[in-house]
């Protein structure tokens, strides 16, 4: 007798979001099983790839081999943005908005506002802007990006506890969608995707940040965060968490000091371009097969690569 | 999984002898279902319900070991799906290949590079553990050669793989006592591979047709010639359907308890891509999804470090946070002026406070404290980040008699313990650090002791 699999019964489905607009919006979410388990059920959007580029010039920050592949268009993001799309295949381009940081250059509301839009009308692929984590500061900077930028239907991240009241209002006023941002916690997420729906934001505008852990620095907690959220939305009928995931994997992997290590100061680590990349992508990969919607990447190799194995997947 | 103790309780005597130590069978079906008794306790128990008993009380998927000593490598005997659910138990094996028609010259790099990609973390050792040796001439002398040189030269765990019975038997006769996994046997081979695993006592591993179908009547043929050990490769190459097939193999092995299923898989990612950059995101995927043992073209350190970090995540105890040992950690060379720090010892804390310190490359003494692995914020929730256990702590550990000024920074989520500590420490000042460890550097930048 054929041997007959057991199959998972699913009871759930991711919802879609719409990033952006005209021929080149993206529709992501969709899925009725878990991350690449089309042998069971459907998922009809394949994940993303996005690319992320920064507001200011990132040279104080990044290792020689992050920064090799821009290094001609560093100091203007609209031209590095239209790199990532034209060269790098970008399919969302995402903009941290790292000058505003209070801590660091705090650059005003107004500058921020004027870098990002000009990266918005750069670009015909969707942009999600992501700002800083600090409340105030986001606030000022969002409600800025949302009223100049209205109708792009951009993504706006971190959306907070501490922050959704204002800016959620923001992205309801001028149509963007809320990157709803929680700390590792399967309930928290919940619970803001709540309190978001109470302020008047559809399912259709809503994306969930469970919050990334870098490779070797809390990756596991995220992943498991992840397929928690799959197994509540797709098998338990939690509502609440059925939207499509985003994870910030670049910014976060090449944070860690063994992705920036040269080959002087760590020969042992090998081959330092590699290692960074297959960093960025093994975390990459992890995410996607815990339930990542889209993977927010930093390297064109990291790039390339995933995409790679996300065509053999679907 | 298993019994419950009134289904045990069916198949014992129920005379209540207590000749096993409790008084009625009842509460030994009791303990046997919990795990607190064994079988052989009973002296009465029928032969019957030993055998059920056994086979039900087996782990689902079976636990084995490939090879010997210090690389010896432990597979099998997972128990959940998703990692969160309990924990995943045996990380899997990381291999290179090297084949009988490779030059000497790169065998003997990829020995070198599996004795050097060896890396500490949090008190655990990253490496690699294993060697696939490849016939791919037909020679036994030469695979058996190559294969003792191999496990000579690196004491690694081997696969032995040739499609050749004699080969392998050559081989496997010569190494037995290394206890390597023989691979593979096919429909053709399993009677003559089955026999020669039983002599040499050796795991098995069986390779089907890139069917479900062929592996189960390979593991049901080879189970019913006495064997146990066996080792699952399907055939499939290709990664959609190779992510499919361990997927379904880890469900029937335990939601369905198939034993025809219930062992562990071996992943070729050396045949299932073209260059290194690819096999290592293939491995990557089986890590996650329930390889047990995994073959490279190579090793190489930007290839396996990362590699390491992924399956040192996954297979954390998720109900048990990592932590750093207790102790005193010297940071970008510190003297007796440098700056001293105070943390918990949850090792993200630690690697993200110490990798903040080093990058402001200003030398500082990081004194970590064992909080059980709990956070700053919530080792001080739970009174085990409090004035008195850090004052304990940094009055014994010794900083005092390395350091000339009397001045010590605590975490900024702790201010609320100065006063106390203070106390504790008799005539030293705390001064209160910033709360996020991102701000670490542009602090210690302007620090001056008191």
């Amino acid at each position: 007798m054929a041997f007959q699999p057991t199959k998972q019964v699913y009871s759930g489905r991711i919802r879609e979001v719409t990033l952006g607009q005209g021929d080149k919006a993206v529709t992501i979410g969709g899925k009725a099983a878990y991350p690449f388990h089309t042998f069971e059920a459907e998922a009809p959007r394949p994940p993303r790839v996005a690319m992320e580029i920064w507001d200011k010039d990132p040279s104080a920050d990044w290792s020689e081999v992050a920064q090799a592949p821009f290094k001609d268009v560093l100091g203007d993001p609209a031209a590095w943005a239209k790199k990532c799309v034209d060269a790098y295949g970008a399919e969302i381009l995402v903009v941290q908005t790292k000058s505003a940081d209070p801590n660091a250059e705090n650059r005003s509301a107004a500058e921020v506002a004027e870098v990002v839009t000009k990266v918005v009308n750069a670009v015909e692929v969707p942009v999600v802007v992501w700002g800083v984590a600090n409340h105030d500061k986001d606030v000022e900077v969002m409600r800025l990006v949302a009223e100049k930028c209205a109708g792009r239907r951009l993504a706006v991240s971190p959306v907070e506890e501490g922050d959704y009241k204002q800016i959620g209002a923001a992205c309801l006023g001028y149509k963007h969608i809320v990157v709803a941002s929680s700390p590792i916690d399967v309930n928290l997420a919940k619970q803001l995707n709540i309190l978001l729906g109470n302020l008047g934001v559809v399912t259709q505008d809503m994306i969930i940040d469970p919050t990334t852990g870098g490779l070797g620095y809390g990756l596991e907690y995220t992943y498991s965060v992840m397929e928690r959220i799959m197994q509540a939305a797709l098998t338990q009928e939690d509502e609440k968490l059925q939207q499509p995931i985003i994870a910030n994997v670049g910014n976060e992997v090449w944070k860690s000091k063994e992705a920036n290590l040269s080959a002087e100061d760590a020969p042992e680590l090998g081959d330092p371009e590699k290692r960074g990349v297959l960093m960025e992508s093994i975390a990459a990969v992890d995410l996607l097969l815990a339930g990542a919607d889209v993977v927010v990447l930093r390297h064109p190799e990291s790039v390339k690569l995933v995409k790679g194995f996300i065509e053999k997947m679907i | 999984m298993g019994l419950t103790g009134i289904q045990i309780f069916k198949l014992l005597p129920k005379t209540n002898c207590g000749e096993c130590g409790v008084p009625t069978c009842l509460a030994f079906a009791m303990n046997l279902a919990g795990g607190k008794a064994e079988l052989e306790k009973c002296p009465y128990v029928s032969e019957e319900a030993k055998e059920k008993l056994a086979s039900e009380s087996a782990p689902p998927i079976r636990p084995l070991t490939i090879g010997v000593g210090d690389y010896a490598v432990k597979v099998g005997g997972e128990t959940v799906l998703f990692r969160h659910e309990k924990t995943f138990v045996n990380p899997p094996g990381l291999a290179a290949v090297v084949s009988t028609d490779e030059d000497e010259g790169s065998v003997g790099g990829k020995m070198d590079r599996f004795k050097a990609c060896q890396y500490d973390r949090v008190g655990l050792k990253l490496r690699a553990e294993m060697f696939v040796v490849q016939d791919t001439s037909g020679d036994a002398a030469k695979f058996t050669a190559l294969a003792r040189k191999v496990s000579d030269g690196t004491g690694a765990s081997l696969v032995l793989m040739s499609d050749k019975v004699d080969v392998l038997k050559d081989a496997a006769s010569a190494l037995k006592d290394k206890k390597p996994l023989l691979y593979a046997a096919t429909a053709a081979t399993a009677d003559a591979l089955g026999e020669l695993a039983k002599e040499v006592a050796c795991p098995l591993a069986v390779k089907g047709d890139g069917s479900l179908e062929s592996v189960i009547a390979l593991t049901e043929k080879l189970t019913a010639m006495g064997l146990k050990d066996l080792v699952i490769d399907t055939g499939s190459r290709e990664l959609k359907k190779v992510f499919e097939e361990q997927v379904l193999i880890r469900r029937a092995a335990l939601k369905d308890k198939f034993r025809p299923l219930g062992f562990p898989t071996i992943i070729m990612a050396n045949e299932m891509a073209d260059n290194l950059m690819a096999e290592t995101l293939v491995a990557a995927t089986f890590i996650a999804k329930y390889g047990a043992v995994i073959a490279m073209s190579d090793f190489q350190p930007h290839s396996l470090f990362p590699l390491f970090l992924e399956r040192l995540n996954i297979y954390t105890d998720p109900q048990r946070p990592m932590t750093a040992e207790q102790g005193i950690y010297p940071i970008n060379n510190p003297d007796e002026n440098s700056p001293v720090m105070v943390t918990c010892n949850f090792s993200l804390t630690y690697f993200i406070v110490s990798g903040e310190i080093e990058s402001s490359r200003v030398p500082s003494w990081l004194c970590v404290q064992d909080t059980e692995g709990l956070s700053v914020m919530t080792a001080w929730a739970a009174g085990k980040f409090s004035g008195e256990s850090v004052g304990s702590f940094i009055n014994k550990c010794g900083i005092k008699d390395k350091v000339k000024h009397k001045t010590i920074v605590i975490p900024g989520y702790a201010a609320g313990i100065s006063g106390e500590l203070e106390e504790e420490l008799g005539g030293w000042t705390v001064t209160v650090g910033p709360r996020e460890a991102s701000q670490i550097p542009k602090f210690l930048k302007v620090w001056k002791a008191q």
